[in-house]
């Protein structure tokens, strides 16, 4: 396998990357949540998935048109129920309010379906490659997922800068009581902010299941690439977050050419680079 | 302060009157009291928040068994060495990570703790992704007899706890410690009265280190096996350390006592349900940390006024009168 | 006689053990401007949170267009009819001065204020309406925060302190556009420290004293002394 190649499937898995990014730097922005149980919340939507897929007797990525509004409720629901009570000046409650909800889910998770590994099945799609160039080769799987991730994160900046609910979430963000006297309830502010996380939580979590094999507790590792993803691209910018994501991939990619015992090592030896020699990220908008 | 002393020696005679169930769970209870103290010195006082110190722990662990097996020091020993040796390693890993805020902090530490766990499988003399045994001869060194070797593992354990405590509260009294409880206030405050509020931290940070790595050590000298996933377990490591400290009461010493009281009751009366029990311990810690902010020692502590050991400063008014 | 648009009766508020008001009663009927006088830390700004919902009431009841709005959280008070120019202006650093106007206008209330009729009254914001607020002066940055709150198509108008900070030039240029906005048939209550300003624009004053009222009357009627005496607590 050529260098080229290599770096190509980096970039390629960076944009799943940046979607695991995305749902967590969206509601950081807009409330300054860290939401611990993310990664477990990608995990419980790609179950949810299976479910549907096996209920129904539909195709995985078919499935979306179910999980995903089904994951903006629950989004929805556990802001308004929960998540909103932890908010405030200390930072204690959130973290492990949304520390017990990780472990609360893996191990529901657990109870529900075993620590067996699945896997979904997308079809022929998922052994389709064709080639780019000489000695390139693509996926067509791959593929779909890097562009779904690029139009996610196009769409959530069309949102943000060009409808009247984004600018909801940005006056939101600047300063909560004013906004409150612009007619903003902000209970309903912040969990549609959760609902559209958790949306894109939903179809990284599909896609995640028909990428690889997953099971209960595969949730912090993909909080951890998605925080690595964060911070590499730098807060506060989608693009950036997207930029994070194909460096966090990449790295993993070269890391595992090496030693496939190195693939996640590769990465977090990147981003604790990155975060000794660049700490704000390679595309700011705001500081830490 | 009677009471305590009482409670010590009776503790420090069990193994005289507990049979061998009871010395391991009592020493179970002990590095557990240790553990969510030195947490809570960290998240509650300092204002640091890691859901990464089974790095240390698991640092220990790995130190411990290195210093004894490569380079033939003796097991009791190498449970001190293993303290400024962890210290020394979270120096760069504090300069690494103190520049995420917060949240991010957090998971910093997380990750933090993941290269520990991918570094420790990629050394094969420790036995690599499987782990390994302490040899039998290293074992024998600590004492002839297996129950000798349970006798001090005890004390071992219960020493080190007295002494973690003593040296949380001897913090605590000391002008640092004033500097960290006006910290735990309001940060901005403090910063304005003058206190190196990053200084502070970062000493706060290295001297848990220090205190995690040896209760590490401690932890698998007892176990006598090691391997990453076991020694960087987030489950045993940090979430059962964070929901003791929650429910005793964080930023409060008295707090991961009860704490861990609570929590082996728990584990005893419910014996083996598995996920479910961690499930239920999940929940009972968002349940407390939304109504119950200052945990069971709080709720108590207010209530009655009580206060296990002495560290409040109480403003003492000034008689204007000569005496 | 017809209910007041707005009536305060024997509020009293606080800041945790703190109280900063005590008993204050007070009224605006529709059509007029009322000026709420006093010193810093007399609680004149607490009022204005108090009507606007963005401060609980303890005690005592405040009714707006004949409902009992005591309860109500900010929000549902814009949708009522009251907005606030907040002290120090506080517009939305990451929205640009239009956004800024638009969001103010996102609760939908219908009336005669549109962004048109808001760039009519301000022609400086117009030239700047996509520029980010931060790049406003101060006295631009009041304009549009007035403007932000007129979107909302209020009934009652609370303007807290909008002289702050700015030149007394800027500060007449801005008082000069009020008697537009009654004549649009808003009311108004005008919270101010500049007290020749607050008279000469007011029908109505109130003069607050370390959390009570120690004066009321017709602007025309009081005189210099008596306001200095209860401005001061003399």
């Amino acid at each position: 396998m050529t260098w080229l190649n290599i770096i190509l499937q980096g970039v390629l898995i960076g944009g799943l990357y940046a979607m695991f990014a995305a749902g967590l730097s969206l509601i950081f922005g807009v409330m300054r949540l860290v939401n611990i149980a993310h990664g477990d919340l990608i995990v419980l939507a790609a179950y949810a998935a299976l479910m549907v897929t096996q209920a129904v007797g539909i195709d995985p990525l078919t499935s979306l048109i179910l999980v995903v509004p089904v994951m903006a409720l629950i989004g929805y629901a556990l802001q308004r129920g929960l998540l909103n009570r932890t908010l405030g000046d200390d930072l204690l409650p959130p973290l492990l309010v949304t520390f017990g909800l990780s472990i609360i889910i893996q191990n529901g998770l657990l109870e529900l379906f075993t620590a067996d590994s699945r896997k979904l099945q997308a079809g022929v799609i998922e052994v389709q490659t064709f080639q780019v160039a000489e000695g390139l080769w693509v996926g067509l799987l791959p593929l779909i997922q890097f562009i779904v991730a690029v139009a996610v994160i196009a769409g959530l900046q069309v949102l943000f800068y060009r409808t009247a609910l984004g600018r909801a979430f940005r006056a939101t963000s600047d300063d909560q009581s004013v906004a409150q006297l612009m007619g903003l309830d902000t209970r309903h502010v912040f969990a549609m902010a959760m609902a559209l996380s958790l949306a894109i939580v939903a179809i990284a979590g599909v896609f995640l299941a028909v990428r690889a094999n997953f099971d209960p507790a595969i949730g912090p590792a993909r909080l951890i690439f998605g925080f690595e993803a964060v911070i590499i691209g730098g807060l506060g910018s989608m693009w950036g977050t997207l930029a994070g994501g194909v460096i966090l991939g990449v790295s993993q990619a070269v890391g595992a050419q090496i030693d496939p015992g190195w693939q996640l090592l590769a990465g977090h030896i990147a981003f604790l680079v990155i975060l000794a020699v660049r700490p704000q990220g390679f595309f700011p908008k705001v500081s830490h | 302060m009677a009471l305590i002393a009482l409670a010590l020696i009776v503790l420090a005679a069990a193994p005289y009157w507990g049979d061998r169930q009871t010395l391991r769970l009592l020493a179970e209870v002990f590095t557990f009291v240790a553990l969510a103290s030195l947490w809570n010195l960290l998240a509650g006082y300092a204002g640091l928040v890691s859901v990464g110190q089974q790095a240390f722990v698991g640092l220990g662990g790995y130190l411990l068994f290195a210093l004894a097996m490569l380079a033939d020091v003796h097991p009791i020993a190498a449970i001190f060495i293993a303290g400024p040796l962890g210290a020394l390693v979270a120096i760069p890993v504090a300069a690494l990570i103190f520049r995420l805020r917060g949240a991010y902090f957090a998971i910093g530490t997380w990750v933090v703790a993941e290269v520990f766990r991918l570094l420790a499988s990629q050394v094969s003399v420790l036995g690599g992704g499987s782990g390994i045994s302490l040899p039998a001869a290293v074992v024998i060194a600590m004492a002839p007899s297996r129950q000798m070797r349970e006798f001090e593992i005890y004390w071992l354990a219960l020493g080190l706890t007295v002494l973690v405590l003593a040296a949380i509260v001897v913090l605590l009294r000391s002008r640092h410690g004033l500097a960290l409880t006006a910290l735990r206030d309001n940060e901005t405050a403090a910063q304005s009265c003058g206190i190196d509020v990053t200084r502070i931290k970062f000493l706060v940070y290295v001297l848990t280190a220090f205190g995690t790595s040896m209760v590490g050590a401690l932890i698998f000298l007892q176990k006598l096996r090691i391997s990453p996933d076991t020694a960087f377990s987030v489950n045993d490591w940090t979430a059962f350390v964070i929901f003791i400290t929650v429910i005793g009461g964080i930023g409060r010493i008295e707090g991961p006592i009860i704490g861990t009281i609570v929590f082996f009751i728990m584990r005893q009366s419910l014996a083996d349900l598995g996920s479910l029990y961690l499930l239920m311990m999940g929940a009972v810690a968002i349940v407390v940390m939304l109504w119950a902010p200052k945990g069971l020692w709080g709720l108590i502590a207010e209530r009655y006024g009580w206060q296990a050991l002495p560290l409040q400063r109480r403003l003492i008014q000034n008689d204007t009168r000569t005496s | 006689m017809p209910e007041p648009l707005l009536s305060l009766r024997d509020i009293d508020a606080f800041y945790g053990d703190f109280q900063a008001l005590f008993g204050v009663s007070l009224s605006v009927s529709t059509g007029e401007v009322v000026a709420v006088i006093g010193a810093n830390g007399a609680g004149k700004s607490t009022l204005l949170k108090c009507i606007a919902g963005l401060m609980p009431v303890k005690r005592g009841d405040i009714r707006f267009a004949g409902m009992a709005v005591a309860s109500a959280p900010a929000f549902e008070m814009v949708t009522r009819g009251v907005a606030l120019v907040p002290e120090g202006r506080r517009l939305f650093p990451s929205l640009t001065v239009e956004e800024n106007l638009k969001i103010g206008g996102q609760c939908g209330r219908p009336g005669p204020w549109t962004l048109a009729r808001v760039y009519e009254l301000f022609p400086v914001l117009a030239e700047r309406r996509h520029l980010p607020s931060t790049s406003l002066s101060g006295g631009q940055q009041q304009m549009a925060a007035i403007g932000r709150a007129l979107m909302s198509n209020p009934h009652l108008l609370l303007c807290d302190e909008i002289s702050l900070g700015l030149a007394p030039i800027i500060v007449r240029d801005i008082y000069t556009r009020l008697p537009t906005l009654v004549a649009e048939g808003l009311s108004l209550v005008i919270v101010e420290q500049d007290i020749a300003q607050a008279l000469k624009a007011a029908t109505r004053v109130y003069c607050l004293q370390e959390g009570r009222i120690a004066l009321q009357g017709a602007a025309g009627e009081l005189t210099r002394e008596r306001i200095s005496a209860a401005y001061f607590g003399v």
